[in-house]
């Protein structure tokens, strides 16, 4: 636990000082602002119906570059043979790189949300509680797939290729349930309603998470 | 020499299940001969389903065991599976024109087979990647893990997208009590789809086998 801590510390860490990943990576989002708003149309039904696989496809757009860059600056800065000399579990790599995608794609998604708050004229207040939830829920099981991918990505050829070829058949049902969830959410509808997502949101999120605690030591290996 | 005889086998029941398919099972009421295709489908995806376990099988030994033989059984079962996979939805889709009027439609297993035959595509696309083998085998041994993992969250997540969107409209072609020839001739179809893997499976791990003493 306290090395999952330690990576996730060390990350944050050189994000501070850097902002490389964090500065590329709400620029994008408002770059996927412009691009709903010019493939949509100036037509606000459209994009309220829209709304949910909107917010999704910018949340996983900007989470498969996140994902990608996890390991990959551990390569460039020589720092793989590193992370497999650490003596002990493996799997704490694992949880703390986990723990640092998930606070940037958090980062990512609440930037997301007041850009679409403010460019759109929505209002999210209402339902922040139940949409936090479904963030929450669908986020851990994105980026369990995706920083367990990412790790097995860094290390290949044509990796940009590959990571979203790999993640995304893998996380169609984060994404169904994400979405149909969020749906659920921005209608005012009760959270009760979405119950059934939820919790498969919730299994996925644990299957995910075991197969990644307990594969990610033959992925370190290098 | 276990090979051949497989071959031979699936070859007599290839033909035995052409001639239950064609001339043995009746014309079905309903869809006229069109329903035939259903002695390719649901084999082909019976045996699909058969290797992506044999995948998952092949992945966890070598995880667990690090001996090479594994991750061939994996590689020699994932190609036939993306194979049959391949076949049930193309044969699904040229069923479904006739009957369906349409070529594809999202229905909750039309969709899961697809999103299946998309993550065994990307396990092949991965493999192809890697050079080492320990490595490759490693890798793909992960993803294979994942990837049956997360063929009942797929099948149920699907079902329930489906179920929220519009009620099951689209049922089963065949009229629920399977009449006696028609599940005979499907039996057959089946046994022959199996035996033709199984030849697939032995050929591929012998040459996986060349392969790996060739490079070693």
């Amino acid at each position: 636990m306290r090395r999952a801590w330690i990576v996730v510390w060390k990350d944050v860490l050189s994000e501070r000082r850097s902002k490389e990943s964090l500065n590329a990576l709400v620029f994008f989002s408002i770059l996927l602002l412009f691009v709903f708003q010019f493939a949509l149309g100036p037509e606000r039904a459209r994009v309220e119906a829209a709304l949910p696989g909107l917010l999704w496809l910018g949340f996983i757009l900007s989470g498969l570059l996140a994902f990608g860059r996890t390991f990959l600056v551990e390569r460039e800065n020589d720092c793989w043979e590193g992370l497999v000399l650490t003596p002990g579990d493996k799997s704490a790599i694992y949880v703390g790189k986990l723990a640092g995608n998930v606070l940037l794609m958090a980062v990512v998604e609440a930037v997301l949300l007041v850009l679409f708050a403010v460019f759109f004229g929505l209002d999210f207040t209402g339902v922040l509680p139940g949409l936090s939830l479904v963030l929450a829920l669908g986020t851990l099981g994105l980026a369990s797939v995706g920083t367990l991918f990412g790790a097995i990505t860094a290390q290949m050829r044509a990796r940009e290729l590959l990571l979203p070829v790999l993640l995304l058949p893998a996380v169609v049902p984060i994404l169904l349930g994400s979405v149909s969830a969020t749906q659920t959410v921005l209608l005012g509808q009760p959270l009760a309603e979405a119950a059934a997502w939820l919790k498969l949101l919730a299994a996925a999120d644990v299957v995910y998470l075991v197969v990644g605690l307990l594969t990610f030591e033959f992925v370190l290996e290098g | 020499m276990a090979a051949r005889v497989l071959g031979w086998l699936a070859a007599l029941a290839l033909v035995a299940g052409l001639v239950a398919a064609f001339g043995y099972a009746p014309r079905e009421a309903v869809q006229g001969n069109v329903q035939r295709i259903m002695y390719l489908h649901v084999p082909a995806v019976l045996t699909a389903y058969l290797a992506f376990g044999l995948v998952f099988l092949g992945s966890l030994g070598y995880l667990l065991t690090r001996r090479p033989g594994w991750d061939r059984l994996a590689l020699a079962a994932a190609e036939p599976g993306v194979l049959f996979t391949g076949i049930t939805i193309a044969s699904g889709s040229i069923w479904g024109k006739p009957t369906w009027g349409t070529w594809w439609t999202w229905d909750a297993r039309l969709t899961s087979t697809a999103v299946l035959f998309l993550v065994y595509v990307g396990y092949l696309l991965l493999r192809g990647m890697v050079d080492e083998p320990d490595r490759r085998a490693r890798a793909a041994a992960v993803v294979g893990i994942l990837g049956a993992a997360n063929i009942p969250i797929v099948h149920f997540s699907v079902k329930w997208w489906r179920a929220l969107h519009q009620p099951a409209t689209i049922l089963g072609p065949e009229s629920s009590p399977i009449a006696t020839p028609i599940a005979l001739a499907l039996f057959t179809n089946w046994i022959a789809f199996t035996l033709l893997f199984a030849y697939l499976l032995a050929k591929r791990m012998q040459i996986a086998r060349l392969e790996d003493m060739h490079a070693g």
